[in-house]
C-alpha cells in the first residue's frame, strides 16, 4: 500500500494542491503560530470570525493564536514597482466555528499574489481555484463576480449607511423581493434599481451570461469594471477554464475590504462553500500598502462531508496467528502481504469492532481465508 | 435517473399550502397525501423528495444541505439568520413581527424596557436601531401573558389576527416588520441543481403574480 493511499482526503488534497501551486512558482509561506494581537485588531472585520485566542508573552506583549493568514502575509510583503510575489501557505488557523460557537483548528490552504498586479496575475489566481477545486472533486462550479460592477450601481443609487449594508445583505441571499422594497422604500431611480435586480438575476456559465453582460457595458460606457470584467471572462477560456466557471452578481465578499474579482468555489454534495477569494486592494491601501493583491483559500475542514468510500474499512487484512506461532513465520506472512500493497494487522483474536477487507488465519505455516467481506 | 431536489416542508396548514403550490408547478408526489406518519415521500419520475420538518427546522435541514430547497417565515429568517439563498416570497403566510404590551401601556424611556419574547435577536436588532435600552426574557411559548404577570413590560411576537392579544387585554403599539413565507435554497445545492430550482422558482413567482392580478 503505498504512503498517498493512506492519508486523509484533506491531506491528499494538501499534497497535490502544494505541487500545483509551487509548479507555477509559488513558494511556500511559514509562519508562526503566534502573532501580536494588534495586527489583528487593527483589521477585524477582515477576519472571518472576530474572536481571536489571546495571551500575553513574557515580555508583556499581547498575543494571539493566528485566525488568518492573509494578514501576516501582507504584513510581510513589499511594494515594489513591476514585481509580484507570489506565496501559497498550508497553514492551521484558530477560529470560532459559526455553528458550534467554540475555538477550533482549522487546516486552510490558500495563495495570494501581491504586488504590481495585471491581467495575467488575475487570470492565473482564477485558474489555480478552479484546479484547486477540479484537484478536490471534478464535480465543482467556481462563482466569479466583480464587486466594481456592484459597486457602480450602490453608488448609482446614491445609498449610503444601514441602507447599504441592507443592500450588500440582498445581493449576498439573492433577495430580489427585499431589495426591490429598499429601493421602492428609498425612492431611488427606478432604472438603476432595474438595472441592479438584472444584475443580480444573472447565473450561469461565463457564455451564457456574457452576452447580457456586453449589453449592460454597451449601456453604460462609464461602468469601466464591467469592460474590465468581460476582458478577463473572456481571458479564462486561455487558462484551460471551462464551463465550470459560472457568473455569479451575489458573490459579495465584505466590501470594505475587496474589490475587482471576488469567487467562492463548490463541489457538488459539500453544502459550504469550500473555497473563497478575491482581490483586496482596499485592504492593502488600508495598511498602508502601494500594491494590489489577489488570493484565496480552500476550507479543507468543510470536505470531511465528501463521501469517501476508502474509509470503509479500517485495515485491508486481519491475520489471525496463535501464540505458539513461529515469530519468523507470522512476521514472513504479515511482509509477503504488505509487499502485494494491502495493510495488514496481525492479531491473535478478532479485535472488537475491526472493519477490515478480508480475515486470513496462519496455521501450521499455511495461511488461509477465513472471511472475506470486500 | 433523474435528480433529486430535496425540499424541506414546514409541517402543518402552511405545509400543506406549500406543497400545493409546489404541485402545481409540476413537482407533484401524491403519496404525500396518504393518511399516514411517513414524514419522507419521494416521486422519482418528477425527481422530487419532499420531508415534512418543524417549521422552525427547515432553515437549518436548508443550510446544512439536507434539503436543497425549503420553505420557512420571515420571522425564523431574521432570527437566525441562515446562510442560505432567499429566492421568493410567496406572499403565503402573511403575518406582522409586532410589539405589544397591556392595553394603555406608557413607555419610559428613563427605564431599562423588559420584552418578553421567542425572537431575542429579532428584539434586540429592533430596539439597537432605536438606541433603547432593554432587558430580554427569552421565553419558549405563552409569550402573552408576560406583561399580565408583570415579568415584562412588552412583548415581541408574532401577530397574525390580533385574536390572542385582545382576548389577554393587550394591544399591539409597534409592528417591526412584515412576515410571509419566503422559498430558500442551500448554496451549494443551487449551484448543482440549479435548473430545477430555477424552473420551479419561475412557476411559483408566476403562481404569486396572478394571486395578486
Amino acid at each position: 500500500m503505498s504512503g498517498f493511499k493512506m492519508l486523509k482526503n484533506d491531506e491528499k488534497v494538501v499534497f497535490g494542491l502544494r505541487e500545483l501551486y509551487a509548479g507555477l512558482g509559488y513558494s511556500q509561506y511559514k509562519m508562526n503560530k503566534f502573532e501580536e494581537y494588534d495586527l489583528y485588531v487593527k483589521n477585524k472585520d477582515f477576519l472571518i470570525s472576530e474572536n481571536v485566542i489571546t495571551f500575553t508573552d513574557t515580555n508583556g506583549k499581547l498575543m494571539a493564536l493566528k485566525p488568518d493568514v492573509t494578514l501576516s502575509i501582507i504584513k510581510n510583503s513589499k511594494d515594489e514597482v513591476g514585481c509580484v510575489s507570489k506565496v501559497y501557505y498550508n497553514e492551521n488557523v484558530y477560529r470560532v466555528s459559526d455553528r458550534t460557537h467554540a475555538f477550533r483548528e482549522l487546516m486552510q490552504v490558500g495563495l495570494e499574489c501581491i504586488g504590481d498586479l495585471d491581467d495575467y496575475c488575475l487570470c492565473e489566481v482564477i485558474s489555480l481555484a478552479a484546479k484547486s477545486l477540479e484537484y478536490v472533486s471534478p464535480d465543482y462550479i467556481l462563482d466569479i463576480s466583480h464587486l466594481g460592477i456592484i459597486s457602480y450601481i450602490i453608488d448609482a443609487l446614491g445609498v449610503t449607511g444601514s441602507d447599504r449594508d441592507s443592500i450588500i445583505h440582498c445581493i449576498g441571499e439573492k433577495n430580489l423581493h427585499d431589495l426591490s422594497a429598499i429601493c421602492e422604500d428609498l425612492a431611488v431611480d427606478s432604472n438603476m434599481s432595474e438595472l441592479f435586480k438584472q444584475v443580480v438575476s444573472l447565473y450561469g456559465t461565463v457564455d451564457s451570461i456574457l452576452p447580457a453582460l456586453e449589453q449592460i457595458a454597451a449601456d453604460y460606457p462609464d461602468m469601466t469594471a464591467a469592460s474590465q470584467f468581460i476582458k478577463l471572462c473572456r481571458a479564462f477560456d486561455a487558462f484551460g477554464v471551462g464551463d465550470r466557471l459560472h457568473i455569479d452578481f451575489s458573490v459579495v465578499n465584505d466590501i470594505h475590504y475587496y474589490n475587482g474579482l471576488v469567487f467562492k468555489g463548490f463541489i457538488n454534495g459539500v453544502p459550504d462553500s469550500v473555497l473563497s477569494g478575491g482581490q483586496y486592494d482596499k485592504l492593502m491601501k488600508k495598511m498602508g500598502r502601494r500594491s494590489g493583491a489577489i488570493g484565496f483559500a480552500v476550507y479543507l475542514d468543510t470536505l470531511e462531508r465528501m463521501t469517501d468510500n476508502s474509509d470503509r474499512y479500517d485495515v485491508d487484512t486481519l491475520l489471525l496467528y496463535d501464540g505458539t506461532a513461529d515469530l519468523d513465520t507470522v512476521s514472513r506472512a504479515v511482509g509477503e502481504l504488505t509487499a502485494s500493497g494491502k495493510s495488514v494487522t496481525a492479531q491473535r483474536r478478532i479485535p472488537e469492532k475491526l472493519r477490515c477487507r478480508e480475515v486470513l488465519i496462519l496455521k501450521d505455516g499455511e495461511v488461509t481465508t477465513l472471511e472475506n467481506n470486500a | 435517473m433523474k435528480t433529486m431536489l430535496n425540499v424541506a416542508l414546514p409541517k402543518g396548514r402552511l405545509g400543506e399550502k406549500v406543497y400545493a403550490m409546489f404541485e402545481k408547478a409540476g413537482f407533484e408526489c401524491p403519496s404525500i397525501k396518504e393518511n399516514n406518519r411517513k414524514l419522507i415521500f419521494e416521486n422519482e419520475e418528477v425527481g422530487v423528495r419532499y420531508f415534512w420538518v418543524k417549521p422552525s427546522d427547515v432553515a437549518i435541514y436548508v443550510e446544512r444541505g439536507a434539503a436543497d430547497i425549503g420553505v420557512a417565515g420571515k420571522d425564523i429568517l431574521l432570527e437566525y439568520r441562515p446562510n442560505v439563498y432567499e429566492l421568493l416570497d410567496l406572499d403565503i403566510g402573511k403575518c406582522r413581527m409586532a410589539v405589544a404590551a397591556k392595553a394603555g401601556f406608557r413607555d419610559d424611556p428613563q427605564k431599562t424596557l423588559k420584552v418578553a419574547t421567542k425572537f431575542s435577536n429579532i428584539a434586540a436588532t429592533y430596539y439597537n436601531s432605536q438606541g433603547r435600552d432593554i432587558d430580554i426574557i427569552h421565553l419558549n411559548g405563552s409569550i402573552e401573558i408576560a406583561p399580565i404577570l408583570g415579568l415584562s413590560d412588552v412583548i415581541v411576537d408574532i401577530v397574525e389576527t390580533g385574536t390572542t392579544l385582545k382576548e389577554n387585554n393587550l394591544e399591539v403599539i409597534e409592528t417591526i416588520v412584515p412576515i410571509s413565507a419566503r422559498l430558500i435554497a442551500n448554496k451549494s445545492g443551487f449551484k448543482f441543481k440549479s435548473e430545477q430550482i430555477e424552473l420551479l422558482k419561475n412557476s411559483l413567482a408566476q403562481q404569486v403574480k396572478d394571486k395578486a392580478q
